[in-house]
């Protein structure tokens, strides 16, 4: 990364970033991509989602479905880990818990494919800051 | 599914949305922008103001204002200080520390530089337990990356600010939690407390000025500085603004971490976040505030958390370790559980905390083995009361919670075990007897066979029996039983 030497250069990268995030969200762009996050704290790993994670990039890279695939921290359902959040162009996020292979599988075949939601999907029991 | 959002996400605005290995996605969540801000256009005292107006306190358990301890360290004259991130979480079932390393590392860089800013100093160093191996690999990661981004490193921004941040290991001893002790451990020195005064405030790290946050502390920095400190002030009670990251734990069915604004209740807690008890067993109690806190029962369930609150139920906000407990736990052997740890983690410098939690272990084990008199509970509560007057620092003073709040709470226990010697809950082995119903059983030898001891006898088709000497009550035969016939006395 280039070093940041003023304010305007670091809101430049924000820019820049939340651009290409619009644009993989964006159900019109031709850069559209569903984005595919997997809860990789100790919490997850410890449950298998080293393995998910994995599965989820050799299977959608395999399909050929564009997808970005990346780790995230901890979303605090300890309960329900592993955790994938799947964010399709133009939808809201969805957090699918308790995530095996079987799983994935379903939420490639079912919901990122067809748009068909599968459970459990977890509730969204907070407010963010920007609320 | 629930309709109100009870909890609000500002420790935790990033965890589990970003990327921790990626300096771009927090930037992208408007992440170093408070400290752009702060760099170029605010100066130290405007900033010291902000979070002191914002009412952010401690919480790492103590709940001093940080504005104010910024301000002290401040006006502490040497010109070399320090910015030390207290990340040696050890409170049992407690894991709110590791959670925000793990999944938000910048947001503790962006906020120490910001202290540095504050303070004077040029040099951060975060104390973090060598058990968060993953912790250590991502804030060392971020690190790196906020140094290439410049961030880092000197001339901040364009503004010949210096600030560069380096970690420090901890083997994961208790006390070392404790801001004097966490500072000697640094030092290369044993993890052993000293005397208050001089703060660190005034002599620290190297003897000199030291300026001491937790994890979850810093991470509530930033966003006091980008929205301002009268909308971190709109949430929370009159005397604590802001929320609180809760590790979830125990016999509930939603276990996980969680942020809620202070003044929730424990009730909202428990039974709408959390989901309620596991098994429709029926709630006993909830811990909070790990070894140096209590146990508050049902009647405390509407109190709303924040940190006065808490301490005048009879426990306190801790770091945010909350477990739950059903009526299957034992109260005495939950307090001695916490006594153990105490014990265990104890640095042994002051007599009170080294001999006397010693004795309140054997008091309460003694209780539990069935031997315990009704002197033994009153020498339970005069010792607690000399340990916490004497000790030298908050690990000794606080040990006794636990047991002071456990015979507070539910001194009927106490009196099941050493007057009827029965423990109600049912945990006491050597206060139980597995029995044999004789006209349950089919005599089927199952428990028979498995008993590894040998203790059952009876033949074929007949009703067995225990040999109440020789059953080490591991409990298989109660576990085998297909007929439900072998119950607990």
């Amino acid at each position: 990364m280039q070093k940041i030497k003023s304010k305007s250069g670091l809101l430049a990268i924000r820019e820049e970033v939340q651009s290409r995030l619009n644009q993989w969200a964006d159900p019109d762009s031709p850069l559209q991509a569903v984005q595919i996050k997997v809860g990789m704290a100790t919490c997850g790993i410890a449950s298998g989602a080293g393995e998910i994670m994995k599965f989820l990039q050799e299977e959608t890279e395999h399909q050929a479905i564009d997808a970005v695939v990346s780790q995230t921290g901890c979303l605090g359902y300890c309960y329900a880990e592993p955790t994938v959040e799947v964010i399709l162009p133009g939808k809201k996020p969805v957090v699918f818990g308790y995530v095996n292979k079987l799983k994935a599988q379903e939420i490639i075949d079912e919901y990122i494919k067809k748009g068909e939601l599968i459970e459990p999907v977890l509730p969204v029991n907070f407010r963010t800051i920007d609320e | 599914m629930r309709e109100e959002k009870k909890q609000l996400r500002i420790a935790l605005r990033n965890c589990g949305f970003i990327d921790p290995e990626k300096i771009e996605e927090y930037i992208a969540r408007d992440g170093y922008q408070a400290l752009a801000t702060c760099l170029t256009g605010r100066t130290p005292e405007e900033v010291i103001r902000s979070i002191k107006d914002s009412g952010l306190r401690g919480r790492g358990g103590g709940g001093f204002p940080t504005g104010l301890k910024w301000e002290l360290t401040r006006k502490s004259e040497p010109d070399k200080k320090y910015v030390v991130c207290n990340a040696d979480e050890g409170d049992p079932g407690a894991f709110m520390d590791r959670s925000i390393l793990e999944g938000d590392p910048h947001s503790v860089i962006e906020a120490m530089a910001i202290c540095g800013y504050c303070i004077g100093s040029d040099e951060g160093l975060v104390y973090i337990r060598a058990e968060y191996p993953l912790a250590i690999k991502r804030l060392k990661k971020a690190i790196d990356q906020a140094r290439e981004a410049g961030l880092l490193g000197k001339d901040i921004f364009g503004t010949g600010f210096v600030f560069d941040i380096n970690l420090r290991y901890g083997a994961g001893a208790f006390v070392c939690g404790e801001e004097t002790a966490l500072i000697h451990s640094m030092e290369g020195l044993r993890g052993e407390p000293t005397f208050k005064p001089p703060f660190p405030s005034v002599s620290g790290y190297m003897g000199k000025p030291t300026n001491v946050n937790n994890v979850e502390t810093f991470a509530n920095v930033p966003v006091i500085i980008n929205k301002g400190a009268e909308w971190f002030s709109k949430t929370g009670t009159e005397k604590s603004k802001g929320t609180k990251v809760f590790a979830l734990a125990g016999k509930i069915n939603n276990v996980g971490l969680i942020e809620v604004p202070m003044g929730t209740t424990l009730r909202e807690v428990i039974y709408e976040i959390g989901g309620g008890i596991k098994n429709n067993k029926a709630f006993k109690a909830v811990q909070t505030g790990g070894p140096s806190g209590g146990c508050l029962t049902k009647d405390f369930l509407d109190t709303p958390i924040d940190y006065e609150n808490l301490i005048a139920a009879g426990s306190m906000m801790g770091s945010g370790g909350m477990i739950v407990m059903d009526e299957d736990d034992c109260m005495v052997s939950i307090a001695k559980f916490y006594l153990e740890f105490t014990l265990e983690e104890s640095c042994g410098k002051c007599t009170p905390c080294r001999i006397g939690n010693k004795r309140l272990h054997e008091i309460l084990d003694k209780i539990t083995k069935g031997e315990g008199t009704l002197d033994d509970i009153k020498r339970l509560k005069e010792l607690s009361a000399v340990i916490k007057d004497t000790s030298l620092c908050g690990l000794g003073q606080s040990s006794p919670n636990p047991v002071l709040s456990t015979i507070a709470n539910f001194e009927d226990e106490y009196l099941a075990h050493v007057k009827e010697k029965k423990c109600p809950a049912g945990q006491c082995k050597d206060l139980l007897q597995y029995v044999i119903e004789e006209d349950k059983c089919t005599g089927c030898t199952l428990c028979f066979r498995n008993c590894p001891v040998g203790a059952i006898t009876g033949e074929k088709r007949l009703p067995h029996f225990i040999d109440q000497a020789l059953c080490i009550k591991c409990g298989v035969c109660y576990e085998k039983c297909k007929f439900d016939a072998i119950k607990l006395v």
